[in-house]
């Protein structure tokens, strides 16, 4: 159960206070979006999507696709997370843009671009093209900043004795990059990276069923096969899509994840052996096949052999002294200057297209905002009330974690947006269905966070305290007040950070829904960002992604900031 | 260029941190200088800097002024001909043992073949044949070191900087290796050229060095060179060794000054301000009551290291605020109780809070902070006072100023602290009387 507290631990610094960085970050954001809404302008009426096949032989293409999606947006996100990570870590300056921009872009709701992203590279790619960059990039957002993240802390918390020694030792750039960050980071990275495959697959199921009013982006993949399916009522083509995701996710978590995990085992940095080391039996087979051992030996070793000698031998670790710093040369403030003239422009502009909004239309916005936010609670309130008990009996009691645990697992591992067709199919014929189906989806999306999180805080709890708990013969409810939710706080609230985050995510897909023909809405801000991408409506597009982005970092920085401050000075069993 | 013979010569070496009114000294003027063939010990207390002194060597770290010269020439970014035998041992915890040798020798361009013999050859030097493909995880801490002299050996290093090498370990490892780094080194058998060591253990300095460099902080600089005239091997018991040993803890302990000059000034008057050593009470008081049991309230610091199990730098510290809240005296490498200290090793617990309510009252950063308190009129953030400080002390040090200013001032009951709101505030009781006072 030790995989838990590191999964879900934010890594944003939630104790850096509001500085000009991030006022300059947020306005980045709003020139970004604003120049994707620009391009949309241009952006195709009618878009027709692909014929998807309900026949189970074409699944495993499907499967091929999405996969292959999903790959290409992970290599893009560790490319970027390499460079820009190092770039925070090791340049004072930029650090003070570069980390308070992640922070904003975190904590934005990724979906919320969806529309803005399709319809701008629909305007000057081709609308096939379009919509699998656009997946592609949405993807990349959604990976991106915690997998940065983790890099960055990690290259700043490298003890400084190991760092020295690589300085006294001569490594190059490249040996400590290999020898010392890359090892140093390596769990971190890959916890992260699970932890980014998982969101990645509610993005990507999101982004294959994206359909709006004429504009059909949907992309062959296993996100359409299932919506065709449930758009069709077929439920066996249901049950054989949730099968082969299901498969799909399995598959990867057992062949790639836990072997990794396995192997990056010997990257910890703790002096003392561990006493439950991550597991896995794909991981023990290939350690003992003997075609793994040649590979090593006899091509994988002389190659990295060669590459260190001569990348050492090329590039000599410098001599100048590290703290030497040199002076900005005058080339870096003109582009500065430039930059930051293009960014008033871009805000300036931004303003006056916003300024074209009615006011009607901002009531609108600020009634959707609310419908949205109190679904969001509702979906939380939920969530909370059946997580808290399940996570900690599963957390406190052995039996009870053996055989739920997998079960958990596999469940969480299927990606809430996926099912959300089947679910519009199932409710379509009640009253409120949509509205129930809207929180529903909520809830698959974010419940799991907060289980594992409190099944993890419970697990935590010192046998100790338990024990104290019932020599002084506390009642139950008595025990729960004084032991188990202080100790569960921290996690609720870290859990309920990365939850809320999900479900003003989902609002985007879930409050309209085009269903067998029919649209289907109700009010909420998501609904009005679909539904200007449908009308093209681009003034109120605008607004509407703007309100949303800054409700959520709102709500981040004044409600979930303080709870998270409180509960890391007074409630860590530290 | 000449070289007059030195290996390194350090000149009017100083390093600043922080800048305009929030400038600290962390070295000052600094002039040392090693010839080929010695052992130097550099010592003293923590916060003194010698660790900068020892970076700055290295050429890991740039001084603010002054110049590092190696060989003659001045020294430009990292010493290639130095390696550093780190306190925490700094391997890497992913390679084996092997590996984290080899990699030293792989930074330097050393093919394959040859990296892996010589290394081997280096762990069998040290004594670790049989553990080369163990991670450091799976060593004790001793083994672990003598990894981390094989690697720094690896480099064939001129000039060897130590860094606490054996603060970290066991009693019984860390004399252990003592032992075997000196038969190296006197034997011959390393191409080292010359050994800094930084150490805060001052038997360990006269136990293995040729000469001891002694500093002081506030600000961090050199008081005193000395040379040990002793044969290797020592042996520590005779009167020579002690002689040594005394003669260094009447440098480092000092003399208990006049009253005025120790308590020193409040933080924004002229003068500098004195800063709390950091003991606890509970400690303090353990110290006394030793004292009060020792024949005639005496004792030689040294004989206290080892009765209490405590080391020197901890017993130094624990002196000083002997010597600040006027509980004993030093003179010579010795420790006595005043009249008051012995008053309080007797006292009761409420007796012994009494005291020590009046002692600190007399400190002009207590002081200070009632009054700063009694002006306010309310609860004060903590970030407050730790900011005012800061015109004081460096800001890692303000913290731990504050730290024992709180766990003092609570035992006196004159403060108090709130952790939720992290504000300090006067005892009701002695608002009270603060109050009365002013009207």
């Amino acid at each position: 159960m030790a995989r838990f507290p590191r999964l879900l631990k934010t890594e944003q610094p939630l104790h850096r206070p509001l500085t000009w960085g991030d006022a300059l970050a947020l306005l980045l954001v709003v020139v970004l979006i604003y120049v994707g809404v620009r391009l949309a302008f241009g952006a195709p009426v009618v878009v027709e999507g692909p014929t998807i096949s309900l026949r189970p032989t074409a699944l495993p293409w499907y499967a091929v696709l999405s996969v292959g999606r999903m790959l290409a947006a992970y290599a893009l996100s560790m490319l970027f997370c390499l460079v820009y990570g190092r770039w925070a870590a090791y340049d004072r300056r930029a650090e003070s843009v570069l980390i308070p921009l992640l922070d904003v872009l975190q904590s934005v709701p990724i979906l919320s671009f969806l529309p803005v992203v399709l319809l701008s590279l629909s305007a000057i790619l081709p609308e096939k093209v379009a919509a699998e960059l656009a997946s592609i990039v949405l993807i990349f957002t959604s990976q991106a900043w915690n997998l940065t993240f983790a890099w960055y802390q990690s290259l700043k918390t490298i003890p400084q004795e190991l760092r020295e020694a690589g300085t006294i030792f001569r490594f190059n750039g490249w040996l400590r990059f290999k020898a010392l960050e890359l090892p140093f980071a390596a769990i971190s990275l890959i916890w992260n990276s699970m932890m980014s495959w998982a969101g990645g697959w509610f993005f990507l199921m999101a982004a294959e069923i994206f359909t709006v009013g004429q504009r059909d982006f949907r992309l062959p993949g296993l996100g359409a096969y299932l919506q065709e399916a449930a758009n069709q009522g077929d439920v066996g083509a249901i049950l054989w899509g949730v099968a082969a995701l299901v498969l799909v996710v399995v598959a990867l978590d057992q062949l790639v994840w836990r072997p990794l995990l396995a192997w990056s085992d010997r990257f910890k940095l703790e002096m003392v052996e561990g006493e439950e080391p991550p597991a896995s039996w794909f991981h023990d087979a290939v350690r003992q096949s003997r075609l793994a051992d040649w590979f090593a030996r006899a091509v994988w070793h002389p190659i990295s052999e060669r590459l260190d000698g001569y990348l050492v031998r090329r590039f000599p670790a410098r001599g100048a002294s590290p703290q030497g710093q040199r002076r900005a040369p005058w080339g870096s403030f003109v582009v500065l200057g430039i930059a930051a003239a293009a960014l008033l422009y871009g805000a300036y502009r931004a303003a006056l297209l916003l300024l074209a909004v009615p006011p009607v239309q901002w009531l609108h916005i600020l009634e959707g905002v609310g419908a949205t936010l109190l679904r969001v609670g509702v979906a939380l309130t939920v969530a909370l009330a059946w997580t808290i008990p399940v996570g900690v009996a599963i957390g406190t009691n052995r039996r009870i974690a053996a055989w739920l645990q997998p079960i958990v697992q596999i469940a969480a591992s299927v990606p809430a947006t996926a099912l959300f067709p089947v679910l519009v199919l199932a409710l379509i014929g009640a009253s409120g269905g949509l509205e129930v189906a809207a929180v529903l989806l909520m809830l698959m999306g974010t419940q799991w966070y907060l289980l594992f999180n409190i099944i993890a805080g419970a697990s935590a709890i010192p046998q100790d305290l338990r024990y104290t708990t019932t020599l002084l013969g506390l009642g139950r409810w008595e025990r729960w007040r004084t032991l188990i939710l202080p100790a569960l706080f921290p996690y609720i609230i870290t859990g309920a950070i990365t939850a809320s985050g999900g479900a003003w995510n989902a609002s985007i897909v879930a409050e309209h829904v085009e269903f067998a023909g029919r649209t289907l809405k109700t009010i909420g801000i998501g609904a009005l960002i679909a539904e200007s991408t449908g009308t093209g409506n681009y003034p109120l597009l605008l607004a509407a992604t703007l309100s949303m982005v800054f409700a959520v970092v709102l709500i981040n920085r004044l409600v979930w900031r303080r709870f998270y401050r409180l509960a890391e000075e007074r409630y860590r069993m530290e | 260029m000449a070289t007059n013979g030195y290996l390194l010569e350090l000149q009017h070496i100083s390093q600043y941190y922080g800048s305009g009114s929030r400038q600290f000294i962390a070295v000052e003027d600094v002039n040392l200088a090693l010839r080929e063939g010695e052992f130097v010990a550099l010592l003293g207390p923590s916060g003194c800097g010698k660790s900068t002194l020892l970076r700055i060597i290295a050429g890991l770290q740039r001084p603010s002024g002054g110049v590092v010269l190696y060989r003659g020439a001045p020294l430009q970014g990292v010493n290639p001909h130095a390696a550093i035998v780190f306190q925490t041992f700094a391997l890497f915890p992913w390679l084996t043992v092997l590996d984290n040798v080899a990699v030293a020798l792989k930074a330097r361009g050393v093919p394959e073949p040859i990296r892996t013999t010589r290394a081997v050859d280096l762990l069998d030097r040290v004594g670790l044949d049989g553990f080369e493909t163990a991670y450091p995880r799976e060593l004790s801490g001793g083994m672990r070191q003598k990894v981390g002299f094989a690697r720094a050996m690896a480099v064939e290093p001129e000039l060897l900087c130590m860094d606490e090498p054996f603060s970290a370990l066991d009693v019984l490892s860390a004399e252990a290796l003592r032992g075997e780094l000196l038969e190296l080194w006197t034997s011959g058998s390393i191409p080292t050229r010359a050994i800094l060591m930084v150490t805060h253990n001052i038997e360990e300095a006269v136990f293995m060095a040729d000469r001891i460099v002694v500093m002081e902080k506030d600000p961090g600089r050199v008081v005193a060179e000395l040379a040990v005239p002793l044969p290797q091997p020592r042996q520590r018991k005779t009167p020579d060794f002690l002689k040594v040993v005394d003669e260094v803890y009447g440098i480092l302990a000092g003399q208990t000054q006049p009253e005025h000059v120790e308590l020193g000034s409040a933080p924004g008057e002229p003068g500098r301000t004195r800063a709390l050593p950091h003991v606890t009470v509970n400690q303090l008081a353990g110290l006394l009551e030793h004292l009060a049991e020792a024949p005639g309230n005496r004792a030689d610091l040294y004989r206290l290291t080892e009765d209490l199990k405590v080391d020197s730098d901890r017993l130094l510290m624990l002196t000083e605020a002997c010597e600040l809240l006027g509980f004993a005296t030093v003179d010579k490498g010795d420790i006595m109780l005043t009249p008051l200290g012995e008053t309080f090793a007797e006292a009761s617990i409420l007796a012994r809070k009494e005291i020590f309510r009046a002692r600190i009252r007399r400190l002009p950063l207590f002081r200070w902070l009632f009054a700063l308190l009694r002006a306010s009129g309310q609860k004060l953030q903590s970030e407050v006072v730790k900011t005012a400080l800061e015109l004081e002390f460096p800001p890692e040090e303000a913290e731990r100023q504050l730290d024992t200013i709180i766990n003092w001032g609570r035992y006196s009951e004159l403060l108090a602290y709130d952790d939720s709101d992290e504000r300090i505030y006067l005892e009701p009781a002695d608002a009270a009387a603060a109050t009365e006072k002013v009207a």
